[in-house]
C-alpha cells in the first residue's frame, strides 16, 4: 500500500466510526430530502459547515508542510468579513469588486506572514501571532465594534447560502479550492518543493531551490483561502462579525491537519487527510448536537472535552514513540 | 581614562524592554493625572496579577523551548473550581485552595509527560489540554459563574491589605521575585536554559532532560492554578469563560520581555516588564475613556512585531 494512502486509513477509520456512530444512533442521520431545488439532510449539512474549516486546512496544508504554522487565519477571517461589509454598505461598491478588493486584502495578509517568515526569518508563531492579536483589532477598528449587517446584496448572499448543483454553493467552491490546491502541488513541482524546504530547508537552499520564496507562497495562499472562508463566513451569517468570526478556527484548521496525518514537524504532506480531518472536525461537532441519550441531549459544553480526546487519540496512534513502547522497542532518551 | 557605559548585547532586549516601558508609563503618567499614583501603581500590578502568574509559568516553558496553550484555560477552570469547592462543597478556604493548587500540577505534570513519553509537539498537547480544561470548566457549572462573595474564610483574603498591596498584588510580586531566583540561582532554572538551548547537548551532558521537561509542564500548570485563585479573589467569583486566549497575551508578555521563543534565552525580570507593558497598553483606553478597546490589540501587534523584528536583528549581528 502506498505511503499516502496507508497515513489515510486512520483518519479515515475515524470517520467512518463517527458516522457508524451517528446511524445507529440516529437512523435519520443519512437520509436525505429533495427540497426548495436543493438536497438537505444531516451529511449535507456536515459538508456545507465544514467548508471555512476545510478552506482555512488547505491552506495550512501547505504552510505546516514548511515547518510553520499560521495562527492569523482567524483574524484574516474576521478581517475579510469586516472589508466587505465597509465596502458594500458604506462605500457601496457592488459586489463582484468587493470580493475582489477582499480577496486581495487576504492575499496581502498572508503576504505579510510570509515576508515576516521568509525575510526576517521570525519563527511562524511568532509571526503569524502579531497579525492573530492585531488582524482581529484592524476588523473591529472597521467596524467600530459593531456587527454589520449585510443585507440587499443577494449576489454576496449567494456566496453563503446559495445552490449549485443541487448542493450549497460552498461545497462546490471549497472542492474547486481543493481541486486548485491539489493539481498546483501533485501536477507541478511545487508539492516537491514545499516538501523539501519543510523537511530540510539548508539542504534545499544547497540544492538551489529558492526557499524563501516557497515559504512567501504558502503563507500568501493560507491567507487567500482564510480570506475566502471569511467572506463565506460573512454571507452565512449575512452580517460581518469582527468578535467571534472566525474565533478558535485556527486552531481546528490545524487540528485537521494534524488529524490528517501531516506531522508539524515538515515534510510530507498530506491534502486529502486534511480534508478527512476538517470533515472529522464537523461531523463530530454535529454528532455532539444531534445525539441523544436517554431523550436527553448532551450539552454543547462537552464538545470541547469530546474534541480533546478525540485530538489526543489521533496524535497518539500516530506517534512513533507509541508504536516503540507498544512493541517492546522502548524510546532513546 | 575613560568609563563608558556599556551594555552587553545578551542585555540590549531586555535594556528596550524597560525603555519601553519607562516611555510608556512616563507619558502615561504625564498625559493622566494619578496615573503614577501608588494606589494606581499597586491597582495596575493587581488587575495583572493573574496574567503575571500565568506568564511567569510560560517563560520556563518557553525558555525550555516548549510552548503551553493551556493557561488561560487552566485559569478559568481553578477559579471554578475553587467557587465550587468553597460554596458547593463548603470546603474551608486552607483545603480549598490547595485542592484547586494540585489540580493545576496534575493538568500540567499530565501535558508535560504526553509530551515528553509520546514525543508528540507541545503545541498540540497544550491546545489539547486547554480545549479538555475549558471544557471541564463549563460542565463543572451550569450557570458559567459561580459568585464566592460573602464566604466566611474567604472574605479575609479579598479584603486583605498590604501597603495598598491587595493579595494578588502581593502574590505576584512575590512569585515573580521567587520565580527570578529559581531561573538565575538553581540547579532546576539552569537545566531549563540548557534544554532550550540544545536538547541535544543537555541530554549528553547528562542533564535530567525528561524530569526537566515534566516539570516545566507542572510548574506552569501550578502557575496557572494560582492565577486562577488571583482572579477569584480579585473579582469574588469563579468564571468558566474568563481568561480567554490569556495564553496569547503571556506569549506576547514573554516575547516582549525578550525570550526568544526558540529557547534557552530570555530572563523573569524581562517578563515582568513584558507584563507591565501589556497592562499599561490596556489600562490606556480606559483613562482615554473614546478610545477603543481594539487599539489595544493594534499596539500589541505592533509592539509584538518591534520586539520582533528588533532581537531578529541582535541575533544576526552576533551570528
Amino acid at each position: 500500500m502506498p505511503e499516502s494512502l496507508r497515513k489515510l486509513t486512520w483518519p479515515l477509520a475515524a470517520l467512518a466510526v463517527l458516522l457508524l456512530f451517528n446511524a445507529l444512533l440516529n437512523p435519520e442521520f443519512f437520509s436525505l430530502h429533495f427540497a426548495e431545488g436543493r438536497l438537505t439532510g444531516s451529511l449535507v449539512d456536515v459538508l456545507d459547515r465544514a467548508t471555512p474549516v476545510l478552506l482555512l486546512s488547505l491552506g495550512m496544508t501547505l504552510v505546516i508542510a514548511t515547518a510553520g504554522v499560521d495562527l492569523s487565519v482567524g483574524a484574516v477571517m474576521a478581517m475579510a468579513g469586516s472589508i466587505s461589509a465597509v465596502l458594500l454598505t458604506d462605500v457601496g461598491m457592488p459586489v463582484l469588486p468587493t470580493l475582489l478588493i477582499t480577496l486581495l486584502a487576504s492575499l496581502a495578509a498572508g503576504a505579510w506572514n510570509g515576508l515576516l517568515v521568509s525575510m526576517l526569518g521570525i519563527q511562524p508563531i511568532v509571526a503569524t501571532l502579531i497579525l492573530m492579536v492585531a488582524g482581529r483589532g484592524i476588523a473591529q477598528l472597521l467596524t467600530d465594534g459593531q456587527i454589520i449587517p449585510i443585507e440587499g446584496h443577494p449576489g454576496f448572499a449567494y456566496l453563503g447560502g446559495g445552490t449549485l448543483f443541487f448542493l450549497p454553493v460552498t461545497i462546490t467552491i471549497a472542492l474547486a479550492a481543493a481541486l486548485f490546491t491539489a493539481i498546483a502541488v501533485r501536477y507541478t513541482a511545487l508539492g516537491l518543493f514545499i516538501e523539501s524546504a519543510g523537511e530540510n530547508p539548508t539542504a534545499s537552499r544547497y540544492a538551489g531551490l529558492n526557499v524563501r520564496a516557497v515559504r512567501l507562497l504558502v503563507y500568501t495562499l493560507s491567507g487567500l483561502f482564510a480570506g475566502v472562508a471569511g467572506l463565506i463566513y460573512a454571507s452565512d451569517i449575512t452580517a460581518a462579525d469582527a468578535n467571534n468570526a472566525g474565533l478558535y478556527l485556527e486552531l481546528d484548521a490545524i487540528l485537521a491537519v494534524v488529524i490528517g496525518g501531516t506531522a508539524l514537524s515538515g515534510g510530507r504532506f498530506f491534502l486529502a487527510g486534511s480534508i478527512i480531518g476538517a470533515l472529522i472536525i464537523q461531523t463530530l461537532g454535529t454528532t455532539i448536537l444531534m445525539t441523544q441519550i436517554g431523550g436527553q441531549s448532551i450539552p454543547a459544553e462537552w464538545n470541547l472535552i469530546v474534541k480533546a480526546i478525540v485530538v489526543l487519540v489521533v496524535c497518539l496512534l500516530q506517534s512513533a514513540a507509541l508504536r516503540q513502547i507498544l512493541t517492546g522497542k522502548g524510546v532513546r532518551g | 581614562m575613560r568609563t563608558r557605559l556599556r551594555i552587553k548585547p545578551q542585555h540590549l532586549s531586555l535594556v528596550a524592554t524597560a525603555a519601553v516601558f519607562l516611555l510608556l508609563y512616563g507619558a502615561a503618567a504625564l498625559r493622566y493625572p494619578g496615573f503614577a499614583s501608588w494606589f494606581q501603581t499597586t491597582e495596575l500590578i493587581a488587575t495583572n496579577a493573574p496574567l503575571g502568574l500565568a506568564a511567569i509559568g510560560m517563560t520556563f516553558v518557553i525558555l525550555s523551548g516548549g510552548i503551553d496553550l493551556s493557561v488561560g484555560a487552566i485559569i478559568a477552570l481553578s477559579s471554578i473550581l475553587l467557587a465550587k469547592c468553597l460554596v458547593e462543597w463548603n470546603l474551608p478556604v486552607p483545603l480549598a485552595i490547595p485542592t484547586v493548587l494540585v489540580g493545576g500540577i496534575l493538568f500540567g505534570t499530565a501535558s508535560g509527560v504526553v509530551i515528553r513519553w509520546f514525543r508528540l509537539p507541545p503545541f498540540l498537547v497544550t491546545l489539547a489540554a486547554m480545549f479538555l480544561a475549558r471544557g471541564i470548566a463549563l460542565v463543572l457549572t451550569e450557570e458559567k459563574r459561580l459568585s464566592i462573595a460573602g464566604h466566611a474564610t474567604f472574605d479575609p483574603l479579598v479584603d486583605f491589605l498590604l501597603f495598598d498591596f491587595n493579595l494578588p498584588a502581593l502574590i505576584f510580586v512575590v512569585g515573580i521575585v521567587v520565580a527570578i531566583g529559581v531561573a538565575r540561582y538553581t540547579r532546576f532554572g539552569r537545566n531549563v536554559y540548557a534544554i532550550g538551548g540544545s536538547e541535544q547537548s543537555a541530554l549528553l551532558m547528562g542533564l535530567p532532560v525528561g524530569r526537566t521537561t515534566v516539570m516545566i509542564y507542572a510548574l506552569s500548570g501550578l502557575c496557572a492554578a494560582g492565577g486562577g485563585i488571583l482572579y477569584a479573589i480579585g473579582s469574588q467569583s469563579g468564571d468558566a469563560s474568563v481568561a480567554q486566549l490569556l495564553e496569547l497575551d503571556a506569549i506576547a508578555a514573554v516575547v516582549i520581555g525578550g525570550t526568544l521563543l526558540s529557547g534557552g534565552v530570555g530572563s523573569m525580570g524581562g517578563t515582568l516588564l513584558g507584563v507591565l507593558i501589556l497592562g499599561v497598553i490596556t489600562v490606556v483606553p480606559v483613562y482615554e475613556g473614546d478610545l477603543n478597546s481594539w487599539w489595544t490589540k493594534i499596539a500589541i501587534g505592533g509592539l509584538l512585531l518591534v520586539f520582533i523584528v528588533l532581537q531578529r536583528l541582535l541575533q544576526r549581528q552576533r551570528h
